[in-house]
């Protein structure tokens, strides 16, 4: 009963998969391959007729005009070697799910208990290679072995087997539903394993306080009323774990902070958290006054402000770093339509309408030795930005703004941030928007995927280091066509009412999605046995934490619940209801009926004292670089636009839909070629209003290196200087921190814990300072706070990062300035002055050095000169703007001018300097990072009404806009310190990652 | 007067509803339905009750067995609920009754899948053509030139001058036919409305990346002999306006897209033909 259909292209017609992993074999394996075919195959695990198979085959399956088919009988010839891949058992297999619904709807019956379709694909290589080449490529390339399995065949073999076998992947298992109660009476050697094991991630202390709460009479008392002994169950220690995990607790931002400066002042800081993020958005909106714009900050999914009269604008940013790191498809994928969820369930629901992502690798072109479950990382690009592609694109959102950023030390763990913002009606049947509630009663509903074993101790693995023992059920694969099939209901059910609740599943599943909806009437009680699972085999425990993927929780008046369903039904969604909201006070789980986990909400959200974190900041000391004085630096300029941090990503950025949805302003590229590097993005989300959403983002872990404090200065500068380039307005704007740090915690494995702490207090005693300047609330952000590597012998940590990112409002997108330069004739201004300051710089970064002398933002300043320029966007006094940031002013103004296509001639001389004029030199003038600095150029019949509205603030004309293709910058001797033409500056930014 | 209808069907992965339907709005419809497959089905929402179909773009179910084929198949084989016929069937009553559909990107790939197009002599159910994967082997977003074919049939491009300029958004746009005398017919037809060329209109060109995806004869858009059935790769519906265009803030250009003509086509022919 079971058959394999195969299906291959026809001999004539181009395989184009085939020839992509025959360059991918040459680029990253240096194998000589002469050809690789593919051929796609269909495992078919069902009852179904030979006439059913063949219309499957050469229905559905298959497209006559290119392919053929067969079944029970290969294709493949003419190959020397043939490679079958195909996903292990329980791992989220899209197509073949697809091929089954297919099939359900050609045979008009659906498929039984237990069968189904498993997809695989063959490769067929043909070339001269032994046999362990072939393992390489396998395993190397065309094979992740976490997620998929794969087997060989010579060609030789492949014809006297006839092929490869029938091989289904199915979970086998029968229904267990086991539940173990742990004896925590136990030492604390045991307590520690038993974390341990479990992959609880729980500290000696946390496992301590919950063996005291077993303890307590009163609550042995409770539980025994409830059929429970005094031990805990599996099910409510592992809740516990989650409930309580790095990931889902944020202990260290909650953490009481013992911090010493690095002149002995010694200060107690309860909660980062409290103490710096959220008193800046409180100071800010205090501020703000009647201006305040914030509607929803920190308590939701994501952050909720004010767009116009009608409409809100919600925005979130998350990491998806440790699942990338092992999976990097699967982790990334899921990354991005996992933040989906966040906007989606934040209010009552909001309609999303773009994504953002940065990522940051370790040099794709790395060819040194890695530590082994390290994986090389161009597969680590390659699979991120293949993920996100399909997660975005497949989803219907487009993909606005982002960055790649490279540093060696991201090798040991990846980070993928990814961003969505939605918007959302400020009232929805009369009540706000972005508030819901639950009334006891509400019933339980969970909608969307099944729960299966993937994603198992998610939340709880990336609260841990990458080690060689992480967990293979932590990964999954997203599925964004039923995540995107389930919000076409949900929002119709919306705005039918149809529910109270909202909220995502995401980390720890419905342990937190639960958890915490309880936490808002006072308890629950669900039964786990109603909770629709991909395969049986399942424990309670499972079905509780798994993080199976496109599944949301909601509350359904009961009154409600018979519309939702068949309406859910209607659009083929799976909804299903697994018990109702209470108030006793008792996060109340059953199985079948019988209790399974019982536990007081108040021991759940609040039985954990904060961790306490020691911190001490000495301010290191690198090498003080010379600065090289050279007649000219034409080839340094070169060698910068060149470089993986400054060069052009326009063959990732491509590969993303960035304008779906019809609202597109700015776009990812700009100028005559459509090929210059915008700033920010604007989009029209209303498409009959020229209302823009603006959007943009800084990024600078470099600077971390020296000082953690201008690392996020500057981070959050630039993000304001780019949305501020593009015309954002500054009446308007919030600011969303994400933080991905190196393990801070002091311990065995992290003896330098003390200064990474400080590191991060620095870093939030910077957002604090910089966003009460800007009056930029934060509104919504997440940590992620484990990003090493550690296999016992080799450490690898991530510099501290901080990805700010903001959205605000563009009053009138028609206003709206992008960065190339217009027209020859055109003034040239340098907004902002330019000091001594390389340390951190790409231009040091060339020759390996670091340097001491970190940007210093002076926020007072450029927040009245943000002010001016924002004026003159508006009074249409701006031709084109680009901020200057990695490799200063020679780089902006090069990516200026080739990407308007006209020449430009800049003057050092009459660029304003600050501070010490000992360090005034060519060089910093070129290549200095300076903050808060903007490239503009003005019509000349602009210039007095742009000069009149800038009045006051530090800026100057430089230079001008030149018909002839030629940068060219006149040093402070007044000859000419850099001579290039476009063509060859352009191709330099673009030769690097062209290919990729 | 009567009012001119458009409906724009979404659900299991189409994502290009919402600004379907505000060019159909745009374009000079009375009014432009956004229906949910499961309210056709249902039989909730009427295709009869329509003068213009759109078949937007998206990832109908992920692409998963190549693009949009689930979609094909689920159309050939679903039934509308309470009337006995199958869904396909009302397509072709749709067609027969003078009716217009305009299939763009994954509805594009739809339509060719299930067969309608080119349809050739009142045959809307044969495959002969296809859109596969690109030869750059990569999804691409990018604005791409389109010359179009003065002598086409086609309703949608009457008048629109030599070319038009629309953004791409595809990773199988790459339209093959079935054998040399599918291409020869669509050729001397003049279904072949649209093709990849360079900014001036003159030629269509094979050249990457003015042409995005290998197209056999740089086709980009082909219509039915009737014209008023028609697919193409890139999307019309996301020029409707300047700011839309790359170089808005450096070119001076007509308030209006390129894009709007193909939907100000098909009102105006809905006015004078269907109501």
């Amino acid at each position: 009963m079971t058959h394999r259909i195969e299906v291959a292209l026809k001999e004539s017609v181009r395989d184009a998969r085939g020839e992509r992993i025959k360059r991918e074999i040459g680029h990253f394996l240096h194998l000589p391959v002469d050809e690789v075919r593919t051929i796609d195959v269909y495992t078919v695990d069902a009852t179904l007729t030979q006439e059913e198979l063949q219309q499957a085959a050469a229905g559905p399956f298959s497209d006559p005009v290119i392919q053929e088919w067969s079944i029970d009988r290969p294709l493949g010839a003419g190959f020397d070697c043939a490679v079958e891949v195909g996903f292990r058992p329980g791992v989220t297999d899209n197509v073949g799910r697809t091929a089954r619904e297919a099939v359900e709807y050609l045979t008009g019956r659906p498929f039984a208990a237990g069968e189904g379709v498993y997809y695989s694909v063959q490769f067929l290589l043909k070339g001269a290679f032994g046999v362990s080449d072939v393992e390489r490529i396998a395993t190397g390339l065309l094979c992740n072995t976490l997620i998929q399995r794969y087997s060989v065949l010579s060609a030789a073999d492949f014809m006297a087997r006839r092929g490869f076998s029938p091989l289904v992947p199915k979970v086998l298992g029968d229904i267990k539903a086991e539940v173990r109660e742990i004896d925590l009476d136990v030492s604390d050697e045991e307590l520690l394993r038993i974390s341990k094991e479990g992959v609880l991630a729980l500290t000696l202390e946390e496992m301590r306080i919950i063996q005291a709460h077993y303890r307590e009479p009163q609550v042995v008392a409770e539980r025994a009323t409830v059929g429970l002994g005094a031990c805990p169950t599996d099910v409510e220690l592992e809740c516990l774990a989650q409930t309580w995990s790095e990931h889902c607790k944020h202990k260290i931002f909650s953490g009481t902070v013992q911090y010493e400066d690095e002149h002995g002042n010694k200060q107690e800081i309860k909660s980062l958290f409290k103490s710096f993020i959220q008193r800046t958005t409180s100071d800010v909106r205090a501020k703000l006054g009647d201006g305040d714009f914030c509607l929803s900050v920190f308590k939701d999914n994501a952050g909720v402000i004010r767009f116009n009269d009608q409409q809100s604008l919600v925005f979130k940013v998350e990491t998806h770093n440790s699942p990338s790191a092992l999976d990097p498809y699967g982790g990334a994928l899921t990354g991005i339509v996992g933040v989906n969820r966040d906007p989606f369930g934040t209010g009552q629901g909001a309609r999303l309408i773009f994504n953002t992502d940065v990522f940051c690798f370790a040099d794709p072109f790395y060819e040194k030795p890695l530590p082994a479950r390290l994986l090389h990382p161009r597969r680590i690009y390659e699979g991120v930005v293949e993920g996100v592609e399909h997660g975005g694109n497949k989803s219907g959102i487009p993909t606005v703004n982002g960055s790649l950023v490279f540093d060696e030390r991201f090798a040991g763990k990846p980070l993928v941030f990814c961003g969505t913002a939605g918007i959302m009606p400020l009232e929805i049947n009369g009540t706000p928007g972005y508030e819901k509630s639950i009334q006891p009663g509400d019933l339980i509903v969970m909608t969307g995927g099944r729960i299966g074993k993937d994603g198992i101790h998610g939340a709880t693995f990336s609260s841990e280091e990458l080690n060689e023992n992480s967990p293979v059920t932590a990964v999954q694969i997203g599925d964004p066509i039923t995540q995107k099939r389930m919000f076409d209901f949900l929002i119709r059910a919306r705005d039918k009412a149809l529910y109270r609740f909202i909220t995502d599943n995401g980390a720890g599943g419905l342990s937190s999605s639960v958890g915490e909806m309880a936490g808002e009437c006072g308890g629950c009680r669900m039964d786990l046995a109603k909770a629709p699972l991909k395969y049986p085999g399942l424990n309670p425990w499972e079905i509780l934490i798994s993080e199976a993927q496109e599944r949301m929780s909601l509350a359904v008046p009961p009154e409600r619940i018979d519309e939702f369903l068949s309406m859910a039904a209607r659009f083929g969604v799976e909804a299903t209801v697994l018990g109702e909201f209470t108030d006793n006070g008792v996060f109340h789980v059953l199985y079948d009926g019988r209790t399974v986990a019982w536990l007081p909400m108040a021991f759940m959200h609040e039985g954990l004292p904060p961790m306490q974190l020691p911190a001490k900041w000495e301010p290191p000391r690198h090498a003080e670089p010379a600065v090289e004085i050279k007649g000219d630096y034409s080839d340094d300029l070169a060698a910068l636009l060149s470089s993986l941090n400054i060069c052009s990503k326009e063959s990732v950025v491509r590969r993303y839909d960035h304008e779906v949805q019809g609202g597109s302003v700015v776009k990812p590229f700009s100028g005559v070629a459509n090929d210059g590097p915008s700033d920010a993005a604007v989009v029209r989300p209303i498409l009959d209003s020229f209302e823009g959403v603006v959007t943009a983002h800084g990024i600078c872990p470099r600077y971390s290196d020296i000082d953690t404090y201008h690392m996020t200065a500057n981070a959050i500068d630039e993000a304001l200087r780019n949305y501020v380039a593009v015309g954002g307005s500054l009446g308007l704007v919030a600011g969303l921190d994400n933080f991905c740090w190196c393990d801070p915690v002091l311990s065995e494995k992290t003896p330098d814990g003390p200064y990474k702490m400080a590191q991060l207090v620095r870093s939030n005693q910077a957002l604090y300072d910089i966003c009460m300047d800007y009056n930029l609330p934060l509104i919504s952000g997440k940590d992620s706070m484990k990003n090493d590597f550690y296999d016992g012998t080799t450490k690898i940590s991530i510099p501290p990062t901080l990805l700010f990112s903001v959205i605000g409002k563009i009053e009138d997108a028609r206003k709206a300035v992008t960065m190339d330069v217009k027209r020859p004739g055109d003034i040239v201004y340098l907004l902002g002055k330019t000091g001594d300051e390389l340390g951190g710089s790409e231009y040091f970064a060339l020759t390996g050095a670091i340097g001491n002398k970190v940007p210093q933002v002076d926020t007072g300043r450029a927040y009245r000169r943000y002010q001016a320029y924002h004026q003159a966007v508006m009074q249409g006094a701006v031709a084109s703007c680009h901020d200057l940031s990695d490799g200063g002013l020679a780089v902006a103004a090069a990516e200026s001018a080739f990407a308007g296509g006209y020449g430009i001639s800049l003057d050092l001389s009459r660029v304003l300097w600050k501070g010490d004029v000992a360090g005034r030199s060519d060089a910093t003038l070129l290549f200095s990072e300076s903050a808060s600095r903007h490239l503009v150029t003005v019509h000349p019949e602009k210039r007095d009404e742009f000069e009149s509205v800038m009045s006051g603030n530090c800026f100057a004309s430089i230079g001008v806009v030149t018909a002839e293709p030629m940068v060219t910058i006149a040093g402070l001797s007044s000859a000419p310190v850099v001579k290039a033409g476009l063509a060859e500056l352009k191709e330099a930014w673009q030769k690097t990652l062209r290919e990729l | 007067m009567k009012k001119t209808r458009a409906i724009v069907i979404t659900g299991n992965g189409t994502n290009c509803e919402a600004e379907a339907a505000h060019a159909c709005r745009l374009g000079g419809f009375d009014e432009a339905v956004i229906a949910h497959i499961a309210e056709i089905l249902s039989g909730e929402i009427r295709l009869d009750d329509f003068h213009f179909l759109n078949l937007t773009g998206g990832f109908l179910d992920g692409d998963d067995l190549g693009s949009a084929k689930a979609q094909a198949n689920r159309l050939k084989h679903a039934g509308v609920a309470g009337t006995g016929e199958k869904l396909v069937e009302q397509f072709g009553r749709f067609i027969a009754a003078g009716k217009l559909i305009l299939g763009v990107c994954n509805g594009f790939q739809l339509m060719v899948k299930m067969g309608m197009l080119p349809g050739f002599d009142g045959d809307y159910l044969t495959q002969r053509t296809t859109l596969t994967f690109n030869d750059c082997g990569r999804f691409q977003d990018r604005w791409v030139y389109l010359k179009a074919d003065a002598a086409s049939p086609s309703v949608f491009t009457k008048g629109i001058g030599p070319g038009i300029y629309l953004p791409m958004r595809h990773g199988e746009g790459k339209f093959l036919c079935d054998d040399a005398a599918t291409l020869e017919r669509i050729e001397r037809e003049h279904l072949a409305v649209l093709k990849y060329s360079g900014p001036d209109y003159a030629a269509s060109t094979m050249e990457f990346p003015l042409n995005p995806n290998g197209a056999q004869h740089a086709i980009a858009g082909l219509c039915d002999p009737t014209g008023r059935v028609m697919g193409l790769m890139p999307h019309p519906e996301a020029f409707v306006h300047y700011t839309h265009h790359p170089r808005w803030t450096r070119e001076e250009l007509p308030e209006e897209g390129d894009g709007l003509k193909l939907f100000r086509n098909a009102a105006e022919y809905a006015r004078k033909n269907l109501v």
